[in-house]
């Protein structure tokens, strides 16, 4: 071979970067992911502040009922500013959000943030309850079930487990709450059914979100576990002679774990979501009651407020899966786009 | 007259800060009844400039001219038709072999004349006309192969494009395919495009042959001068590299330790 | 089509919900002209009752019967559950497909709105709608509606993306065919299934969330009522009649579940596919046997001592479990391996000689079994289990596999992956086995290996990516590298590369090569010996300087003469073999090869021909070996030489 032709060949277009650009790929990565964020956050806001206009009919009017007095219903809209141009109200919109006002209630008329810094914790500390409870259900019995049921093995185990996470995945959280409260509350009388007085309390609601996601995401990890062990490079492991313990934990786990952590995030959001159901059922002095409440009381303030919240709460969730997954699994970082 | 050239085209992919250009300003003739041979390794834009002939890619500048014409990328009438490499993938699964057939055909003819014309195609590519009626998934991979050609003459084309049409084969049948093509070519006068990464096949059947590196044709000519002295390093290479090309190794004894 | 559909009903899952699913309807439909009365007839003398012979889950607190009201409930509740369903799906589909009908680029605005609908849950997008649309049952069927759209957009765009990047669709493109034509005649046919099943799970879902936003007062209103609201009243007098609740609440649980695990149990019976084509099991394989180990014994004879042997494999079979019995993708292969020997193993897919590597390497896995008369590496028994001789294989036998992108494992760095061998089976500190690392990378030839160990498998182009795999074999000392189409995924001046780099390592220290491929001229240009397989058989065991002309087999002078290089007559065409090749599900008698050979008579289709020896170092199992052959001039069809 000429040494010509071999210089040609060893430098395809597509030799990896060297290392040294390994930082420059965070920062890129970093600034892609901020900038998606941001994006989505604009839309959010922007949503949220429209919703109150896509309202049919005067939202003020609406919230005061047929027979309260013009000139009350025309004060409360100059109050709010919707008399004001769209885009002025916009601006002002925004400017309430970087200074922390949310604007005031029209029931009570306490400023909205207070209503929702007072909310917050609650609905905060029982999503992150459930969704660390499920969690540690999840990965370790969906890679265990995935080690099981390899190849085709364990059909029986397999069939079970799939069949009850199937079920136990699809019913809402709200009628397991209800279910829970009908056996522990009032069967058994072993457990309170209603507000977080005490530590018991956080038993039933937190099982009420946490078995649904628990089950959906076990059945994920067990079949990623189970198409990662089909792959070429756990192949490779065995062809190595390596113990089944360096196999499993040391090759497959961490792919597995990749793979099932995109569905976390989403998990994660719908979680926070189902908090307003639980919430709900089990009288939690949370934002979910506050939101249902609002609604059914046309207090449109409040519940644009708690929409932004929950929406921000969802996107944050989101990103924080993101950078978990560009840590462990480099690929995705340039994965996306 | 109805030779295909690309006349200074350019195919650009991405985003206009961080564009990425596959074809790099090649020209390139196909002539009249002739089949010219592309090759190039994976990458190397020899695809991609099939795709922008078909308006399958965009043609970011530069002309592709039949018969001095613009290709037409729309409308019914298409007279350039292109044959895929994976025959498993090329034939919609719920579509029988002569509906598929009968999908490029110009329009105009009644139902009695595209029927006809469906089984003197399958006749031309050596399957039984009773192919017709069966879905692709019934046929093997060499038989699919040669339906996507029939599909490909039933546009009646001036030029035929064909994409690593004997890569996605098993070794028995290809030799079978390219017959067909050379046994085509020669009967019909069909023009070809013929695209491989493999220059033996390219030199069985085609006249002339262009080596693509990198976005850019480094050398074209007849086969007989390109193989059989070539001027670019790269093509150099590429010919030292084909299997069986050098001297076998297999002439050093097996030594025994122990 | 229908085949498959009854498939799903016969399974004890998909005909139970099937059959809930149907009651579902059935009930929706007569209920209320059955029992509307009976639902809505206000009795003051037994309010808030528990359940009782007349009214099985007790009454409501207007005295109405709550069982009645929750059989009534199921044409309403189904009904808003449809209506939302058909919303979604429609608005799903119209973004969904956007992209393929608007063009590149509002095409991709439309993706980028779904992608941002999409990661905000359910339940808020419906709570946000609802607010928009109003308290009310129309107000919650709009707001359901849209909220289910996002994801279903998602979903139909991933099947349409999916259809529109293969081949069909840019012929039909190439053949002129228009956007809104390729979409109705062949992108939406082929994701019908999978958007039909995901419509029916969306519809169980929506019944769900229905529940949901009724049981949270946002949904239907009294007087009306659906499941959720029967569940909304039930749920405040729970300690009073906890039927109350808990009626309406089975009801949506056993109705949402049904239409859920439906659609889950259609998914999976149509989208798994299932081996074809029927096998039985005939004693054949067991009666040829015999024969085979005789051609094996020979072999000792012929080629040495048994210590001269790096690998000696005598009638190796592999086997699967398959629906009709087991399937034998190997059926009793003998051969063996000299120090510093080279051997090719050449076959088209299906033939069995990847699954011979694997099995020799122990590297089948249950269900797979693995048999053989005798399987010694280096005079170790590997038949005792791969376990047994750990250290043995980890240091001693390299495998390179055919595909260097996946072989690695994406989320750790090259060098620790090479360097695992040599803690694990050399004893090697970290610090030691990472030197040892970037030793071997270097004499594998990759340039800068200190940098390259620190990096990720998918900052390798693919050739390096084969090299680092070769070098990973070499952390050990091999006598013996088994590379299953290592170049297979390479460019072909890639391919010479790495194909040089095994020959220079053999070279080196005398190691063994075991090559696989589909490509005789590789094998012919890198190995001393090849065995051709062809139907889980060795056919032909010849030196690879026969392969051309020297060979036996009509099997294998077509492959020879079928692959065109860079000698062949042009004015001849090429080999054609007729018929397709075997599949490993396929029952055969007599010869493999007959069906498709053209010397192939009535002793070749009912006896299979062992492997023997015949002339110049060449074994070969057929009838007519070295018959002559000759080639139709016309059609390039092997004939037999006289009818020529």
């Amino acid at each position: 071979m000429t040494t010509t032709a071999s210089s040609v060949a060893s430098t395809p277009p597509t030799v990896g970067r060297v290392s040294g650009v390994l930082s420059h790929r965070w920062v890129r990565f970093g600034i892609r992911r901020l900038g998606r964020l941001l994006m989505s956050l604009a839309v959010l806001v922007t949503a949220s502040f429209l919703m109150i206009h896509l309202i049919p009919g005067d939202p003020v009017r609406g919230a005061l009922g047929p027979t309260a007095p013009t000139a009350l219903v025309e004060a409360r809209r100059e109050a709010l500013g919707l008399n004001d141009p769209l885009f002025v109200q916009y601006w002002h919109y925004l400017q309430g959000l970087f200074t922390g006002d949310l604007g005031t209630s029209l029931t009570s008329q306490l400023p909205v943030a207070d209503i929702v810094s007072q909310r917050l914790p609650a609905t905060l500390t029982l999503a992150m309850l459930g969704f660390l409870v499920s969690v540690a259900v999840a990965v370790p019995l969906g890679v265990l079930m995935g080690v099981v049921t390899r190849r085709g093995r364990g059909r029986r185990s397999e069939l079970a487990f799939t069949t009850t996470s199937v079920v136990l995945g699809t019913i809402p959280d709200f009628l397991i709450g209800v279910g829970l409260v009908y056996v522990f509350g009032v069967s058994l009388q072993w457990l309170p059914v209603a507000g977080n007085a005490t530590a018991d309390a956080y038993v039933l609601p937190v099982l009420a979100l946490a078995i649904g996601p628990a089950a959906i995401l076990s059945r994920i990890f067990r079949v990623e576990m189970v198409a990662v062990l089909e792959a070429d490079f756990v192949r490779t492991a065995r062809a190595k002679r390596l113990p089944s313990r360096s196999i499993y934990l040391g090759h497959a786990l961490p792919n597995a774990l990749t793979a099932g952590l995109t569905i976390c995030g989403l998990l994660l959001g719908s979680l926070v979501a189902g908090t307003v159901l639980v919430e709900n059922v089990f009288a939690w002095p949370g934002l979910g009651r506050t939101i249902v409440a609002s609604i059914l009381s046309k207090d449109y303030p409040v519940v644009q407020a708690i929409v932004l919240v929950y929406g921000v709460g969802v996107l944050l969730a989101n990103t924080v899966v993101d950078v978990a997954l560009a840590l462990l699994d480099p690929r995705s970082m340039i994965a996306e786009d | 007259m109805s030779e295909l050239r690309f006349d200074d085209v350019t195919v650009r992919y991405g985003t206009a800060r961080r564009p990425f250009t596959a074809v790099d300003g090649v020209s390139l003739t196909v002539p009249e009844g002739q089949v010219v041979g592309l090759v190039g390794e994976s990458g190397s834009g020899k695809s991609t400039l099939a795709r922008a002939a078909v308006g399958l890619a965009p043609l970011h500048s530069g002309e592709i001219l039949l018969g001095g014409q613009p290709v037409p990328r729309r409308g019914r009438v298409r007279p350039l038709q292109m044959v895929f490499q994976d025959p498993f993938s090329s034939l919609d699964p719920r579509m029988t072999i002569g509906e598929s057939i009968t999908e490029p055909m110009p329009p105009g003819p009644g139902r009695a004349e595209r029927r006809a014309e469906v089984e003197r195609l399958l006749t031309l590519v050596h399957l039984d006309p009773d192919v017709a009626g069966a879905l692709p998934g019934r046929l093997s991979g060499g038989q699919r192969q040669r339906a996507a050609l029939a599909r490909a003459l039933a546009g009646q084309p001036k030029v035929v494009i064909a994409d690593e049409i004997t890569s996605a084969l098993d070794v028995s049948i290809q030799g079978a395919v390219l017959n067909l093509v050379r046994e085509l070519q020669r009967e019909l006068g069909l023009s070809m495009l013929f695209i491989s990464h493999n220059l033996a096949v390219v030199r069985y059947v085609a006249s002339h042959v262009a080596v693509m590196y990198q976005g850019r044709i480094v050398e074209q000519g007849p086969v007989s001068e390109v193989l059989v002295d070539p001027q670019h390093a790269y093509t150099r290479e590429l010919l030292a590299a084909v299997p069986g090309s050098r001297p076998p190794t297999h002439a050093r004894p097996a030594r025994s330790t122990s | 089509m229908s085949r498959r559909w009854l498939r799903v009903v016969r399974t004890p899952l998909g005909l139970t919900t099937g059959l809930l699913v149907t009651a579902v309807l059935v009930l929706a439909i007569v209920a209320p002209m059955l029992w509307s009365d009976r639902a809505e007839v206000i009795d003051t003398d037994h309010i808030l009752t528990g359940p009782s012979g007349d009214h099985w889950a007790g009454t409501d607190s207007l005295g109405r019967d709550i069982f009645f009201r929750a059989l009534v409930a199921t044409r309403l509740s189904m009904e808003l559950a449809l209506a939302a369903t058909v919303i979604g799906v429609v608005v799903g589909l119209v973004l969904g497909s956007a992209p393929l009908l608007l063009g590149r680029r509002l095409g991709r605005l439309v993706t980028a709105g779904v992608n941002i609908a999409v990661a905000f849950p359910g339940l808020l997008l419906a709570l946000f709608f609802a607010v928009i649309f109003g308290v009310g049952a129309t107000g919650a069927v709009l707001a359901i509606g849209m909220a289910s759209a996002p994801s279903f957009a998602r979903l139909v765009h991933t099947l349409v993306a999916g259809v529109a990047a293969l081949d069909y669709v840019s012929a039909a493109r190439v053949a002129g065919v228009g956007r809104v034509r390729v979409l109705l005649r062949h992108v939406l046919p082929n994701i019908a299934e999978p958007l039909v099943v995901n419509a029916t799970i969306s519809a169980g879902g929506s019944l769900l969330a229905f529940a949901g936003l009724s049981f949270l007062g946002l949904g239907v209103q009294a007087p009306s009522y659906d499941w959720g609201r029967l569940l909304f009243e039930g749920i405040g007098m729970i300690y009073v009649n906890p039927a109350a609740a808990l009626a309406p609440g089975l009801a949506v649980l056993v109705a949402g579940l049904a239409f859920n695990l439906f659609g889950e149990s259609v998914a999976k019976g149509l989208g798994v596919s299932t081996v074809g084509g029927r096998l039985t099991v005939t004693d054949e394989d067991a009666a040829s046997a015999p024969a085979l180990s005789a051609g094996g014994t020979d072999e000792h004879a012929l080629d040495g001592s048994p210590s001269d042997l790096v690998l000696d494999v005598q009638d190796l079979r592999v086997s699967f479990p398959g629906p009709a019995g087991p399937i034998r993708p190997v059926r009793g292969v003998s051969f063996s391996v000299r120090h510093g020997e080279a051997l090719g193993v050449v076959g088209e897919s299906g033939s069995g000689k990847s699954l011979t590597a694997l099995a020799v390497a122990q590297l089948i896995e249950e269900p797979g079994r693995v048999d053989a008369a005798r399987l010694q590496f280096r005079g170790a028994d590997l038949r005792e289990g791969p376990r047994a001789h750990r250290h043995l294989l980890g240091t001693s036998m390299a495998m390179v596999f055919q595909d260097p992108m996946t072989s690695f494992n994406p989320t750790r760095r090259m060098g620790g992956q090479l360097a695992e061998v040599a803690v694990h089976h050399q004893g090697m500190s970290r610090k030691q086995a990472m030197a040892r690392a970037v030793d071997r990378l270097r004499a594998v030839r990759v340039p800068d290996p200190e940098k390259r160990a620190t990096q990720y498998p998918h900052e390798f182009s693919g050739g390096m990516r084969q090299r680092a795999m070769i070098g990973m074999g070499v952390m050990g000392n091999p006598s013996l590298i088994i590379a299953d189409e290592p170049t297979t995924a390479l460019d072909v001046t890639v391919q010479q590369q790495v194909l040089d780099l095994l020959q220079a390592i053999r070279d080196e220290d005398d190691v063994a090569l075991v090559l696989i491929s589909h490509d005789v001229t590789v094998v012919g240009e890198v190995c001393d010996r090849v065995l051709v397989m062809y139907a889980g058989r060795i056919v032909e065991d010849l030196p690879a300087d026969q392969l051309d002309g020297g060979a036996q087999h009509p099997y294998t002078r077509a492959l020879v003469a079928a692959v065109p290089d860079m000698h062949t007559d042009l004015e001849q065409p090429l080999a054609v073999v007729p018929g397709r090749p075997v599949s490993p599900t396929d029952v055969i008698v007599g010869c493999p090869f007959a069906p498709r050979c053209p010397l192939a008579d009535d002793h070749c289709r009912t006896v299979d021909p062992p492997l023997a020896p015949v002339e110049h170092g060449i074994k070969v199992a057929c009838w007519h070996a070295g018959e002559p052959l000759g080639l139709d001039e016309e059609t390039g069809e092997l004939v037999e030489a006289d009818a020529v």
